[in-house]
């Protein structure tokens, strides 16, 4: 610690210098934050979903649709509990910037699929009555400023309708989601009412889940559905639940290479923006470095003293960039909640955070350190 | 008679410059007595300042034995020669050489650093010496807010804050007027008398090396006791 005031005075020798430089270290450490938290919010929705849930789909393409008889099919298998479906609409509310799931499903099936979700039972039995009825998350409600009673009206972009290219549900119930659950934020409707009103693909589904009555033969029941459909025209695909999030994130493109890229250009950046400064302030400090030497400081403690500076001034950059990041994100995750579910600054991240910006202090400061610890004491004192 | 601190006995010192080996020092020999004030002259190039560092440990010869306080300095490696100057050295630079972002009292206490001894009392111990070069109202000054003969006075607090056996001073006076020079020269004077510091001084300045209580002379490598004609 005796050795802190003179660290901290050579830190801040360039002041404008200094403080560019932990404003950019500021910038990037902050970036980091902010995209661990959105790998997170992938990353979560695959680890930890429904793991007595399996998921069926089409085997070359999440997108090819499955005839409904597959239900009846899997239903008949050992150690099922409960099967049902869902299907991707697409479809545009409004604005299609106003993204969000819109899945046609089975309302007593689904509901009971998905324990997470919950609303009244008199919501729930409306939804079961009404045929053009449709509920939706609270946060979506709250988003579009929609009541009970509201009618919404959806623009077909997959699904036109026999009566034209929009639908019109009638807002019936507002569920919640459990707060440990993941689910995505979603607008759910009768599937009756829209395999019966599109124009073309009656009596498809998009993907079907399976309950297992004993989670540990997932493996089993996932093998018996695929063999069951083998060499048929809709082979199909199970996996876990886990495994198809994955697969519908990776629709997006794989978030963890495109955070991992995005990062690697900015510490690239910062590598060359520190490594600068760090360079700088020993070769104008070389005569100091020289009497530090003269008056007894060994080779190894100026290495140290160079280091500490740029540890020190990496773990500060890197340190309030974290802490910002800490602070925005709960903000930047509930506004984001219907898009991006999840998204949370987890504390291992903020600790690789500070370990990454002990590396890259260690890393920046190593050559300036190393000429500085070979510095010649007569040499260096020449140099004016 | 008072011992000798100092001892170089056939010391060679020889540089490369590309392809060319220059010779600065040439089987040079020399003793330095304990609570001495030696000033060292000599034109430019005769390898005043090139003795001053084998004797402060700062080189090393290229032949030759470099012995001070019955050590053979010239036989430690770097990290020994660290420790040996932080406990038995003061240096003073021409251009004081002080840390521009600390204060005069913190460029005072940098050589305490290095020795076990709490903060408060790297404290005293800088005040102490700061008050010897009559610059107490200055402590919490950086040099870039003092004279040069202030700095140059902190320059010297510095030197001595560890009570070092010899005092090395390279052209003390070289940046200063003469007025500065003579203050600066009565402080060293004072040291010698009064605290009984050896002094070994390089400098260009006849009315400096008056002050001495010897001196010699250097040219071309050789020392002697009297000036070149």
């Amino acid at each position: 610690m005796k050795y802190f005031a003179l660290v901290w005075a050579g830190l801040f020798r360039k002041k404008a210098r200094t403080l560019l430089t932990l404003a950019s270290l500021f910038i990037a450490f902050m970036l980091f934050g902010l995209l661990q938290a959105v790998n997170h919010a992938f990353e979560s929705g695959v680890s930890i979903s429904g793991a007595g849930r399996l998921i069926t789909n089409g085997r070359y393409s999440i997108i090819d649709n499955l005839p409904i008889s597959h239900v009846q099919r899997i239903r008949s298998l050992q150690s099922v509990a409960s099967v049902t479906h869902a299907s991707w609409f697409g479809g545009t509310y409004q604005d299609p910037a106003n993204f969000f799931a819109k899945f046609p499903v089975e309302p007593e099936q689904y509901l009971a699929m998905y324990p997470e979700l919950s609303l009244s039972e008199a919501q729930k039995q409306a939804f079961i009555d009404n045929r053009t009825a449709t509920i939706v998350s609270r946060s979506l409600a709250e988003r579009f400023n929609w009541k009970i009673g509201d009618r919404i009206p959806i623009v077909a972009d997959i699904w036109p309708g026999k009566n034209g290219n929009t639908w019109e549900f009638e807002l019936v119930g507002i569920y919640d989601i459990a707060k440990d659950s993941n689910y995505a934020d979603a607008l759910l409707f009768r599937y009756d009412y829209f395999d019966e009103n599109r124009v073309f693909g009656q009596g498809l589904v998009g993907w079907i889940i399976t309950r297992l009555s004993d989670p540990n033969k997932s493996a089993e029941v996932a093998a018996a559905i695929d063999q069951m459909f083998l060499n048929s025209n809709n082979e199909t695909k199970t996996a876990t639940e886990q495994d198809f999030l994955l697969s519908f994130a990776k629709q997006v493109g794989n978030i963890g290479l495109i955070v991992t890229g995005i990062l690697g250009a900015v510490f690239f950046t910062i590598l060359l923006v520190t490594g600068n400064t760090m360079s700088q302030t020993v070769r104008e400090r070389i005569p100091e470095l020289a009497v530090l030497k003269t008056i007894g400081f060994t080779n190894h403690g100026i290495l140290g003293l160079i280091l500490s500076e740029s540890v020190l001034m990496t773990l500060i950059g890197g340190g309030l960039g974290l802490l910002t990041a800490m602070l925005v994100v709960p903000g930047a995750a509930d506004a984001l909640r219907s898009l991006l579910p999840g998204m949370f600054l987890t504390y291992s991240s903020v600790l690789y955070g500070m370990l990454l910006a002990l590396f890259l202090g260690v890393f920046v400061g190593a050559i300036p350190a190393i000429k500085a610890m070979r510095l010649n004491i007569v040499d260096a004192l020449g140099e004016k | 008679m008072n011992q000798p601190i100092a001892t170089l006995t056939d010391v060679k010192k020889s540089y490369r410059n590309g392809r060319h080996k220059v010779d600065v020092l040439s089987d040079l020999n020399l003793e330095v007595k304990q609570g001495e004030f030696l000033a060292l002259m000599g034109p430019s190039g005769s390898g005043k300042s090139t003795l001053l560092n084998l004797l402060g440990g700062m080189d090393k010869p290229t032949a030759g034995a470099v012995e001070v306080a019955g050590k053979r300095i010239d036989k430690m490696n770097q990290t020994q020669l660290a420790g040996w100057r932080a406990n038995h050295i003061g240096v003073v630079f021409q251009f004081y050489n002080l840390l521009p972002v600390l204060s005069a009292q913190k460029n005072v206490e940098l050589p305490l650093l290095l020795h076990k001894m709490s903060a408060a009392e790297r404290r005293k111990r800088a005040a102490t010496v700061l008050e010897i070069v009559d610059l107490t109202d200055r402590a919490g000054h950086r040099p870039a807010e003092l004279s040069g003969g202030q700095q140059q006075r902190v320059a010297i607090a510095r030197a001595l804050v560890t009570d070092p056996m010899l005092l090395i001073c390279d052209e003390p006076t070289g940046d200063l007027d003469r007025s500065t020079a003579d203050e600066i020269m009565g402080l060293l004077e004072t040291l010698n008398r009064e605290y009984g510091k050896t002094i070994i001084m390089v400098t260009h300045d006849p009315k400096a090396a008056e002050h001495a209580t010897h001196i010699l002379y250097l040219d071309k490598g050789r020392l002697s006791t009297e000036a070149a004609a």
